[in-house]
């Protein structure tokens, strides 16, 4: 954490001071607590498939970033009143979403979304699931039969099934995958859901300028297959 | 055992445990400070200070404490970058309000978007203070008025009988003698601050509940060297011993202020304690 910080304090003060205009640093916002697309490592620093991707993405488009975390819960609201410049938190592209800010092209495909269950016999139709709140997977549990709760942090929901207080969890197939792979009470379902326009960054509508720089960084890494090999390392979905 | 305890990400809790503390010792002396300013303004002659100190009291009391923590703050550093839009960038066009977002030029930005991490949580701390100091100093003023009250007007009399002006029987004798009434409820105070501190969180503070909360999370081992289920209940559990055992120090040191205010007071228990020492 430490030198996280005086690393980017030190990158802040040698190369903010050459761009005058526009942002000086990006402030990069993630939730941290939704591995493998973010999540605080050992060392107490931000890593992951984001950490990462961001990273290089900064780096093409010749930005000094800095990243911080925040709850998913207040994500949107915090972006909107400039306590940060991007969202980059594993946050599909939805239409609604879409009202209130804006995204980048998507940089994963659409994961389809799998249920975390204990037994294989659970009821996925009229039980209950749980979800994390304000997620794509909450609302469409709301849409469907089912009965939604909602859980501030994804780790609750997975908690919640453990003690049998949801028949489900349903959230992105590569945060559950790892879950199931390790608790030899959990497993999931065959079935999936196709939810979301895939993954994307959040930034302020009226930030065009930012989004134009990310959009084509992500585009060149799309084009140079370096967004690939991220994709299979971190095993977040399917490839472009 | 040991590795897993003094982790980055450890280090993190115990950083935040100082983070508590601190809040603590900044915020009791301004919460104080502001429940005495509050509570002189509220007995003053002056119409308009008297108003503004029940004022004061009578709307932060009124106000849910989650509700005050979030608009406040948000309010509050919106006010400030609004105010130094204004000044700093006087040339600036483009409204503020952009539909949902909250635009201000790069300069007004507070602290400055290149500014390091540590003064943007530095930033978040100071307005977390200012706004715990502002909520308990409503309270500490009601009961530092209501220990105003309770001083015997006798005392305040056998001052004006020696001569004495009203500031000097406020100061020589109105405030010393109020303590003894205002430490019951300012003890209680205290005990609901330390319980507070987990409303850090709210504002976006990573306090010892994110932490624990973080750190007793299930861990698959692709993503640590330490995975495990989860643990949260004996992080928990170690933040509710943290607590307890400092409710109970506090507790002890505050009965021995008290035991120390009360001495040569008039007030039963300032008797009995006369009548202890004589006998």
């Amino acid at each position: 954490m430490k030198n996280l910080i005086l690393t980017t304090a030190a990158l802040a003060v040698t190369a903010g001071m050459a761009m005058a205009d526009g942002h000086a640093v990006v402030r990069m916002g993630t939730e941290g607590a939704y591995p493998p697309y973010n999540f605080i490592n050992d060392a107490g620093e931000v890593d992951g498939f984001e950490r990462e991707l961001g990273d290089e993405l900064c780096l093409r488009a010749e930005l000094t970033c800095e990243w911080v975390t925040n709850e998913w819960d207040s994500i949107i609201p915090n972006l909107v009143s400039g306590n940060y410049d991007t969202i980059i938190a594993g946050m599909s592209i939805t239409d609604e979403r879409d009202e209130v800010i804006d995204f980048t092209q998507n940089y994963t495909q659409p994961d389809p979304s799998s249920y975390l269950v204990a037994s294989a016999d659970a009821d996925i139709t009229g039980g209950v699931i749980a979800a994390q709140t304000g997620t794509i997977q909450a609302s469409f549990i709301a849409a469907s039969g089912a009965t939604l709760v909602e859980f501030a942090t994804p780790e609750e929901t997975v908690a919640a099934v453990k003690n049998g207080e949801a028949d489900a969890v349903l959230a992105d197939n590569a945060y559950l995958a790892p879950i199931a792979d390790e608790d030899g009470d959990l497993q999931l379902l065959d079935q999936k859901e196709l939810i979301g326009g895939g993954v994307g960054m959040g930034l302020r509508e009226s930030d065009g300028e930012l989004k134009g720089k990310f959009d084509a960084a992500i585009q060149s890494m799309k084009d140079d297959g370096t967004l690939n090999a991220l994709i299979t390392k971190w095993e977040v979905g399917e490839q472009f | 055992m040991a590795c897993y305890l003094t982790t980055g990400k450890h280090m993190s809790i115990y950083w935040s445990v100082l983070t508590v503390l601190l809040l603590l010792g900044i915020t009791a002396p301004t919460a104080l400070a502001f429940g005495f300013a509050g509570a002189s303004a509220a007995r003053s002659r002056i119409a308009p200070v008297s108003w503004l100190g029940r004022g004061y009291i009578a709307v932060v009391r009124g106000v849910p404490d989650i509700a005050f923590f979030l608009f406040f703050v948000i309010a509050l550093d919106q006010i400030i970058e609004v105010t130094r839009h204004h000044i700093l960038c006087p040339d600036w066009v483009e409204p503020i309000r952009q539909g949902n977002d909250f635009v201000v030029c790069q300069a007004a930005k507070m602290p400055l978007g290149n500014a390091p991490q540590w003064v943007h949580e530095s930033y978040g701390f100071a307005i977390a203070v200012f706004t715990f100091a502002i909520v308990f100093g409503a309270f500490a003023a009601n009961v530092i008025q209501g220990a105003m009250a309770a001083v015997p007007r006798g005392q305040i009399e056998t001052g004006e009988s020696y001569g004495m002006t009203s500031r000097q029987t406020f100061w020589r004798i109105l405030v010393p003698q109020m303590w003894v009434y205002a430490l019951p409820g300012l003890s209680n105070l205290w005990m609901v601050l330390i319980k507070a501190t987990p409303l850090l969180f709210l504002l976006g503070i990573q306090d010892i509940v994110y932490w624990a909360r973080e750190l007793g999370g299930i861990k698959t081992s692709r993503f640590t060297d330490y995975p495990h289920g989860d643990w949260r209940m004996w992080y928990f559990l170690a933040l509710l011993v943290f607590y307890l055992i400092f409710t109970r120090v506090s507790e002890i040191t505050l009965e021995r202020l008290m035991a120390r205010l009360t001495l040569g007071q008039a007030t039963t228990a300032g008797e009995a304690q006369r009548k202890a020492r004589t006998t």
